[in-house]
């Protein structure tokens, strides 16, 4: 069968079935919420483990159950290995693995507990590395074809069942004897502990990993002792340096600043940049340029932001320090300065996942964007993006927040470069698609910018640019100058065999990543 | 090559790197300028030469002005630099430290050789003249009369203060005079004038500063070395909206005289001369490519 | 025209090539590519390399090349300095004069 992007989905695989894609705004039957949680009454008995192994003994894990972590500590994560190496040490078998990211971690190899039988099911955000290169290889199998979401397909899928967790494991900076725990002080702060919280409150047993105990109470707490059974301490959580070192230095890149400050142009251009915007830069280096250049432009034009989301950069802190924004909300802080920041400023706030991009919910902050900026590997003459695969069959990025940003700002913009080395990044078709067209904007590379005429704010958008004099090109344009310049690549053989299945906000499929052929 | 052709910024493009070689064409300059000569080692003078004329030949930016920078005049690399920077079918080659007018005819010669030998009609490669000493800026006025081909002078400043025994500072008092003797010779021989480079790259202020007087003396244009100070440099050559009314006004007068078959075109009191036409175009090209004319975009949806 | 030491041509740096030439007597040619896009444009890129060598009628030669992301443009002039470096010859650039 077919979507309505035009991607060949199989009906099902293994026990799963696919339901696909069907627009941004297709309807979806409501369903009640489902938990894990047990009511039950805590009398006060010791919370306090002396080791994982314990922990993992007294929540009670078994063969075939389902165990999440967060992402917050970012590549610095010590946290992930330590738990697998008890939970391995303890003959547990068949786990599905449901973080809300993998990023790449050293001194940590998640294929070795795939090929091993430890996990045997991995649902996240993106598999970056190893396992996801070796699932795409079809040298690595799992029970199940690993299931792919954005952000705020999470905790969607979290409540309503599909995702069901039996134990959380939370890595907290620091940690009260009771379980009340942060991700704010200690000795390795990561800052927002946003991607925890829907495992905190609807996860069977939920554990506190940190190495820093405090005195009772924690202050502050981002997660409360009511939802936590245990707290284990280890020597270290997380390495510093990894976390998120000092404040990310503007790119020197010439291609990257030029791109940045076209993307500054279309904002600045746009009717919506105006007192009380709102927006989202991302990480990345063309993403602090962006940054930088919109704050200049807030100077030049006078304008304030009401709110600045998401993952949260120094370059953010610092306009919010210029009284450039009213608040920042910090679903993930991306480097110590804006880990540091959430204690001392007032404006600047921790915020639930759920909150930050669950579009099944009673409101999220993405969907109140003006302006939100994408990265990204692909995109192809349908507005379609990809996040995750590069044109050589490798995993090259996660979903992240990509699809739920590109639906929720009013003026969702993609920033790369045209090419890549050799590699064009406008294409005819995308090898993955991760982001429906339909929801993206606009495109801007250095070789021009495009809009999307099946956007609906498309109308608009055009309007403001044109007013602003800007020079606008097509996406075929830019994809046959890509091509000239690279060359037409050869297409990548894959087999039928599915190797990850690309959930939308709404549970539905918008791709599947099949095994590439003989590499 | 292009009649009207907008020159106000020129980028060097060091000639050892394909990256950079090929991301140079997305920028905003006017003019790129692809270097083998102090960008390129001793040793790779041959690598940069394939490399640029490959570039060139092959993937040669359609909306840009080429230039090919070749080794100096008295250098070893010369003729094979011409020999491939010809054939590469550039707007112009650029010859650094130009003294004399008989090197320009010299050069001239050997262009003219290529050209035939290589099919291409001959004069159709221009020449940029760089004015890097006290002796080039003094012969200033023979060197751009030098030839038909020559199209532009571009001044260099950190060699011609190098030559007076001055000291390059942000006022630029000392080339001052270099720049008046540059810009006396571009408007009488009709080429155009490219101002000196600015050379602290981290002084985007600095730089606009410098480009009052660049502008204010009247240069067409400006050398540049990052592709950072590109917006700054094309944001100075902006017209302004009373300068852009004015060139209105001659292309309207001059549209009209057509239609009666009148002579003599004049404009607020002015006859319209050649120099004023050309001044028009460029001031309505300046202010097109800077989007504050209307027409302005290719807007393609 | 005939390798007559081994010589190279190119960089490490991303969208470069570094293109080694060694002489490979009696052994024909000899072609080996190490890049990361190579299931993507190795066909072009051999091919690039196929056409430097005919262009300038050697026979005989080890090529090495280290891509990272080279146009055909610049794998082409790469090798061609690389040649004629192991050549010890002097490009003449009348060869380009015919057929344009």
């Amino acid at each position: 069968m077919r979507n309505s992007l035009g991607r060949e989905l199989p009906e099902q695989v293994g026990g799963y079935r696919l339901r696909p894609y069907a627009g941004e705004a297709a309807p979806v039957a409501p369903v009640t919420a489902v938990t894990r949680r047990t009511v039950a009454r805590n009398t006060g008995e010791n919370k306090l483990l002396g080791s994982l192994r314990e922990a993992v003994r007294a929540v009670g894990l078994r063969d075939g159950m389902t165990i999440s972590f967060h992402h917050s500590f970012r590549e610095g994560d010590l946290v992930v290995g330590q738990v697998m190496e008890a939970i391995r040490a303890e003959g547990i078998k068949g786990l599905r693995f449901a973080p809300s990211a993998v990023v790449n971690l050293r001194g940590f190899s998640l294929t070795d507990y795939v090929r091993d039988g430890t996990i045997d099911r991995v649902e996240a955000s993106g598999i970056r590395g190893e396992l996801g290169d070796g699932l795409l290889d079809g040298t690595i199998h799992l029970a199940r074809p690993a299931i792919l979401r954005p952000h705020g397909a999470r905790p969607r899928a979290i409540e309503s069942g599909e995702l069901q967790i039996d134990v959380a494991f939370i890595a907290a900076s620091a940690a009260d004897e009771r379980g009340n725990c942060t991700g704010q002080i200690g000795q390795n702060p990561c800052g927002s502990l946003g991607y925890s919280f829907v495992d905190a409150q609807n996860a069977g047993k939920v554990v506190v990993v940190t190495d820093t105990i405090v005195d009772y109470p924690c202050l502050p707490a981002s997660i409360g002792q009511s939802y936590v059974d245990y707290v284990v301490k280890v020597d270290q959580v997380g390495d510093p340096a990894k976390i998120g070192a000092g404040a990310a230095r503007l790119t020197k890149n010439p291609r990257d600043l030029a791109i940045a400050q076209r993307v500054a142009d279309v904002i600045a251009a746009s009717g919506r940049f105006r007192e009380g915007f709102s927006f989202q830069t991302g990480a990345g280096a063309i993403s602090i340029a962006c940054t930088k250049f919109l704050s200049r432009r807030m100077e030049e034009r006078g304008v304030k932001a009401s709110f600045a989301l998401g993952g949260i950069t120094a370059a953010i802190i610092d306009m919010y320090d210029a009284g450039q924004i009213r608040a920042v909300e910090c679903s993930q802080s991306f480097d110590a300065v804006a880990a540091r920041a959430i204690l001392d400023r007032p404006g600047v706030v921790e915020i639930d996942n759920a909150a930050y991009s669950n579009a099944f919910s009673r409101g999220c902050f993405l969907d109140r964007l003006d302006f939100g900026v994408l990265g990204a590997l692909e995109v192809d003459t349908d507005f379609n993006v990809n996040i995750l695969t590069g044109a050589s069959g490798r995993m090259m990025g996660g979903l992240g927040g990509g699809p739920d940003v590109a639906a929720g700002a009013a003026v969702s913009i993609v920033a790369l470069p045209i090419v890549r080395g050799r590699i064009p990044s406008v294409v005819e078709r995308v090898a993955a698609c991760c982001t429906p067209g339909e929801t993206v904007a606009c495109v801007v590379t250095q070789a021009g910018v495009a809009l999307n005429p099946r956007h609906q704010r498309y109308e608009e958008l055009r309007a403001d640019l044109k007013r602003a004099g800007m020079k606008l090109t097509t996406i075929q344009a830019l994809q046959e100058l890509a091509e000239s310049i690279t060359g037409k690549p050869r297409a990548v053989p894959w087999r039928e065999t599915v190797a990850a299945v690309v959930e939308y906000r709404d549970g539905s499929v918008v791709d599947v990543l099949r095994e590439i052929q003989g590499r | 090559m292009r009649e009207q052709a907008l020159m106000r910024t020129n980028l060097y493009v060091g000639g050892s790197s394909p990256g950079k070689l090929l991301d140079a064409r997305f920028y905003n300059e006017d003019c790129i300028v692809y270097d083998l000569e102090d960008s390129v080692a001793l040793s790779d003078k041959d690598a940069a030469r394939f490399l640029v004329y490959n570039a060139v030949r092959y993937h040669r930016p359609p909306d840009k002005y080429v230039i090919i920078r070749v080794n100096g005049l008295y250098s070893p690399f010369l003729e094979e630099d011409l020999a491939a920077a010809v054939r590469a079918r550039p707007d112009a080659i650029r010859l650094p430290k130009v003294e004399h007018a008989q090197e320009v005819r010299r050069v001239d010669g050997q262009i003219a050789a290529i050209e035939r030998a290589a099919g291409i009609p001959e004069g159709t490669t221009s020449l940029w003249c760089n004015i890097e000493s006290g002796l080039g800026a003094s012969n200033a006025k023979e060197i751009a009369a030098a030839s038909p081909r020559v199209a532009a002078l571009a001044l260099g400043a950190e060699d011609y203060t190098a030559s007076m025994g001055a000291l390059r500072s942000k006022t630029g008092w000392e080339i001052f005079y270099a720049r008046m003797q540059v810009l006396e010779a571009c408007r009488l021989a009709g080429v155009s004038a490219q101002d000196a480079v600015f050379s602290d790259l981290d002084d985007l202020e600095g730089l606009a500063e410098d480009l009052k007087t660049t502008r204010g003396l009247g240069f067409d244009g400006k050398t540049v070395v990052h592709p950072r100070q590109i917006d700054v440099v094309n944001a100075a050559f902006t017209p302004t909206k009373k300068e852009i009314r004015h060139a209105q006004r001659v292309m309207e007068a001059l549209a009209q005289g057509e239609r009666d078959h009148t002579g003599v075109v004049v404009v607020d009191g002015s006859m319209v001369d050649k120099p004023m036409e050309r001044r028009a175009r460029t001031v309505l090209a300046q202010a097109r490519a800077a989007g504050v004319l209307e027409g302005g975009g290719d807007d393609a949806q | 025209m005939k390798i007559k030491k081994p010589a190279s041509a190119g960089t490490l740096e991303s969208s470069d090539v570094f293109v080694s030439v060694a002489p490979n007597e009696g052994g024909g040619i000899d072609i080996e590519l190490e890049s990361e896009v190579e299931a993507l444009f190795g066909d072009a890129m051999e091919a690039a390399v196929r056409r430097e060598l005919a262009l300038a009628g050697i026979t005989e030669a080890a090529v090495r090349l280290q891509d990272h992301g080279a146009l055909d443009c610049v794998i082409a002039a790469r090798v061609r300095c690389a040649l004629y470096r192991a050549a010890e010859e002097r490009y003449d650039w009348t060869r380009e004069d015919g057929g344009q």
